[in-house]
């Protein structure tokens, strides 16, 4: 101890050790978000091949196969192509979403001719190539291979390759189809079991809050709600999802994979985070105001609910936005009760079965394509942003709604 | 109908409350009332309202339970309880108008037009009672509207009871919780021996599906499962602990305000990470990264779903939590402490240790049972990153499972509900909820004690 030099160089080394893994635990967030970012951007981006349509005005629009008929305009540009191998291989790089757009193309123009180059969507082989996500080796590329690279090639040098707006990802729901599946569906089933959860859990939250704080007596019973309260907080989600299977599905018999389900799941797993939040934030409540109510003839209630909870709602409203924002990444609750499905519609209702935004992507993270590779990513990035969202609103809240007393 | 119902019912309630309280606004112009006037109001209103509204529900339960029975008896040739009710949900979905799906079997029709008889009465019933109830009930609140009435009390009243049944039903939630485990865990040891089960050393829960198929019985020794799972929250907590302990500190002691500001909160962000993110960043980036790191110190043994991706992805994930509460405890120890031994010529660091670390070192357990509670029960993580297999080995780089990748995979995909299979998925989250609650109430315990240390 009184080797001052040494003690010194110890304090640094201690410091350091501090500094290094504050550094570390930035740098573990830095590289996941790097991550998820550089590989999701490509997603908000598609490959699209334009083609020569030559559909005069008095064609009959109505009877017409749209595929075949796009095909007929594709294989047109390209009379090399002669052998069956090599029509096939020119026609693989269309999407199947093409003729979708080429029939509504047509539906657009029922009186009027069709002329020139048109964007269509191309394959998901085409597009990872187009993003460089496959390497090119020789004349094949992961799954292209050379017939299709001859075509490419060709494509490319006519400048009829082109990336454009993802508008698939944001609008449609899933598909089997990488450059068509989308997380519409996904979202809308994650806002509406949020909605759900929101409307059951936040009222019952703020009445066990206001009881716990302003109405129970201290006593045994008090004292197990609050405990109970403080270890429903800890219990792993997954179980919550069991409770939700037990409960909503084999008991209620209510629809499997729907969001009500969901929603009311998640409720019961955000209630004790708004409880302990609530509390606080009642508790923050100077105890002044609320006897000034008193002695001017307020009773209990009207004291609670015209001045003490006004004054706790920025305190609250912060602890729900925080527990909904739990509860948006929350997945595992909602593999429990199904919500675990290949949907290819827009939910139109909480009763209509549904995935949600956490669950969209693990299933696709778990797709062997590589293609939803970029889009699990892009789906997280919305996820995120959505997490941000609500995180600034709750900060926004604190600070300007919060009192200093 | 219903509809209609519930909307003639809410009506004549706003009608009570407009009425009862224009009647008490009238009278408290001569007379000092008890209650306002919107309370009497209310009380019009809840009176037409409630009981109304909790007979519906009481009555549409009864009458669901009813219809089910008497749609068996329309299929009583049949034994599966499970084709009754596809083709009993058939009957209904027909009779609904929901599918046109005509199920080939004698009693279909019948049993149709008996579900249509039966609810049309039901309906017509059902409206009359509820409608003269609600209506008998909205004449009697009229009479309420006097000086002396009570009305705020009895409100307040039905407040209280309203916000003491929100705080119960925190308590139903935790007994729904363990009677749901319960029940499906001892429908489990019903065919698995308790024994076998926790201290089995093999698990597949796999079962054939005909009796004479090779392996039918599927092994349930849930041993593999639980070291797997303390082998991956060990290794979560080998990276989580001196990482999240040394930024607290680092945090708490040495840094200025302004790096503390900016510091914490980034750290924070790593909490709020979905796990299913975490889950999808082990098998993109960190797998790919152990690989090639193997494969450079030429260590081909490594499994790609080794514990050590799932466990150190898992880590990460744990930090902020073992850094946010190591923080507390560490801020909660009285500055009087600290100073003293700084004012004695120790450094900061030896305050630290020898101080700080060990007046705060309950609140630290604490926080260090929290976070493995966390690991254990944590999800997606491993489900996404670990294996299936349930190995039992306690080679980091080899696959093993953990109970909750065992429940989402005994519970995901078709389910029957009286199988072994699915039900051992039951008995694994009792276990889980179990110990987890154990090590929730211990450290609670501890972190309650030591803070009333201090006070």
């Amino acid at each position: 101890m009184n080797n001052i030099s040494a003690r010194n160089k110890s304090e640094k080394r201690f410091q350091m050790y501090g500094k290094t893994a504050v550094l570390i635990a930035i740098g573990f967030l830095v590289i996941l978000l790097f991550n998820i970012f550089s590989t999701g951007i490509s997603a908000f981006k598609q490959t699209y091949i334009a083609v020569n349509l030559e559909i005069p005005a008095d064609f009959d629009k109505k009877n017409i196969n749209p595929r075949t008929e796009l095909n007929k305009h594709f294989l047109k540009m390209f009379p090399e192509a002669t052998t069956r191998t090599e029509r096939r291989a020119l026609l693989s790089l269309l999407s199947k979403g093409a003729r979708y757009e080429f029939s509504e193309l047509i539906n657009q123009n029922k009186e009027r001719s069709i002329q020139g180059y048109h964007w269509f969507l191309a394959s998901a082989d085409l597009d990872m190539y187009i993003k460089g996500t496959v390497k090119r080796q020789g004349d094949t590329a992961g799954r292209i291979d050379e017939n299709q690279m001859f075509f490419i090639d060709k494509l490319l040098s006519k400048n009829l390759i082109e990336l454009q707006a993802n508008k698939y990802l944001l609008s449609s729901a899933d598909s089997r189809e990488p450059e068509m599946a989308g997380i519409r569906g996904a979202i809308i089933g994650s806002l509406y079991s949020i909605l759900i959860a929101f409307l059951v859990s936040f009222p019952i939250a703020v009445m066990a809050a206001v009881y716990l704080e302003k109405i129970a007596s201290k006593n045994k019973f008090s004292d197990l709600i609050e405990t109970n309260i403080n270890n429903l907080a800890a219990v792993p989600s997954i179980v919550f999802g069991l409770l939700g299977l037990a409960i909503f599905l084999n008991f209620f018999e209510l629809p499997r994979s729907a969001p009500l389900v969901g929603g009311l799941t998640l409720a019961l797993m955000t209630l004790p985070t708004i409880v302990i939040a609530s509390r606080a934030a009642i508790k923050s409540v100077p105890p002044s105001i609320e006897e000034a109510a008193i002695g001017l003839g307020a009773s209990k209630v009207q004291t609670i609910f015209g001045f003490t909870l006004p004054l706790a709602m920025p305190g609250i409203l912060t602890g729900t936005i925080i527990g909904i924002a739990q509860a948006i990444g929350e997945t595992a609750p909602l593999l429990m009760i199904g919500m675990v499905a290949f949907v290819v519609d827009v939910p139109g209702s909480p009763l209509d079965a549904s995935t949600a935004l956490p669950v969209q992507i693990y299933l696709w993270a778990d797709s062997p394509e590589r293609a939803f590779t970029e889009r699990t990513s892009a789906a997280i990035m919305v996820l995120l942003g959505f997490l941000i969202l609500l995180n600034l609103t709750a900060i926004y809240l604190r600070k300007k709604l919060e009192k200093k007393w | 109908m219903t509809v209609f119902l519930l909307i003639l019912i809410s009506s004549l309630a706003v009608y009570g409350f407009i009425l009862n309280k224009s009647k008490a606004s009238v009278m408290s112009d001569t007379n000092i009332m008890h209650s306002q006037p919107h309370y009497h109001g209310l009380y019009s209103a809840f009176i037409t309202l409630v009981p109304a509204i909790l007979l519906l529900f009481f009555w549409s339960f009864i009458v669901n339970m009813i219809t089910n029975i008497t749609l068996k008896d329309f299929f009583s040739d049949i034994t599966d309880t499970g084709l009754i009710k596809f083709y009993t949900d058939g009957v209904i979905g027909y009779a609904e108008g929901a599918t046109d799906k005509i199920i080939n079997h004698a009693g279909f029709m019948p049993a149709v037009e008996h579900y249509q008889a039966l609810q049309h009465n039901n309906k017509i019933l059902q409206f009359i009672v509820i409608s003269t109830l609600s209506l008998m009930l909205f004449r009697y609140s009229l009479k309420f509207v006097e000086v002396e009435f009570k009305a705020r009390d009895y409100i307040e009243r039905v407040i209280v009871i309203v916000m003491r049944a929100s705080a119960v039903f925190a308590i139903f939630v935790t007994i729904g919780i363990v009677l749901s485990l319960l029940f499906e865990t001892l429908r489990f040891f019903d065919s698995v021996n308790v024994f076998d089960f926790l201290f089995g050393l093999h698990w597949s829960p796999q079962m054939a599906i005909r009796a004479d198929q090779v392996g039918s019985s599927g092994s349930f020794g849930a041993v593999p499962v639980f070291t797997g799972t303390l082998l991956i929250a060990f290794i979560a907590m080998t990276v989580a602990t001196p990482i999240g302990m040394f930024s607290a500190i680092y945090l708490s002691q040495y840094a200025s305000e302004n790096i503390r500001s900016y510091a914490k909160p980034i750290i924070e962000i790593l909490a709020g990470i979905p796990t299913v993110v975490y889950g999808f960043f082990a098998v993109i980036t960190v797998a790919p990264f152990f690989r090639d790191m193997g494969a450079f110190f030429s260590f081909t043994n490594m499994s790609s779903e080794s514990a050590l991706i799932a466990g150190s992805v898992l880590g990460i994930m744990i930090i902020p939590f073992v850094a946010s509460l190591t923080d507390d405890a560490l801020t909660a120890v009285p500055r009087s402490l600290k100073e003293g031994s700084l004012a004695m010529g120790a450094t900061l660091s030896e305050t630290t240790k020898k101080v700080i670390i060990p007046a705060s070192f309950h609140g630290i357990v604490g926080s260090f049972l929290l976070a493995v509670s966390r690991a254990i029960g944590e999800t997606m993580i491993v489900v996404m990153a670990a294996g299936f297999a349930a190995n039992l080995t306690f080679n980091p780089f080899d696959s093993v499972s953990t109970v909750t990748v065992q429940i989402v995979g005994l519970l995901t995909g078709d389910q029957e509900f009286d199988s072994p299979k699915t039900l051992s998925a039951f008995a694994l989250a009792f276990v889980l909820f179990f110990i987890t609650l154990v090590l929730n109430v211990i450290s609670l315990t501890i972190v309650k004690k030591y803070r009333e240390e201090y006070e």
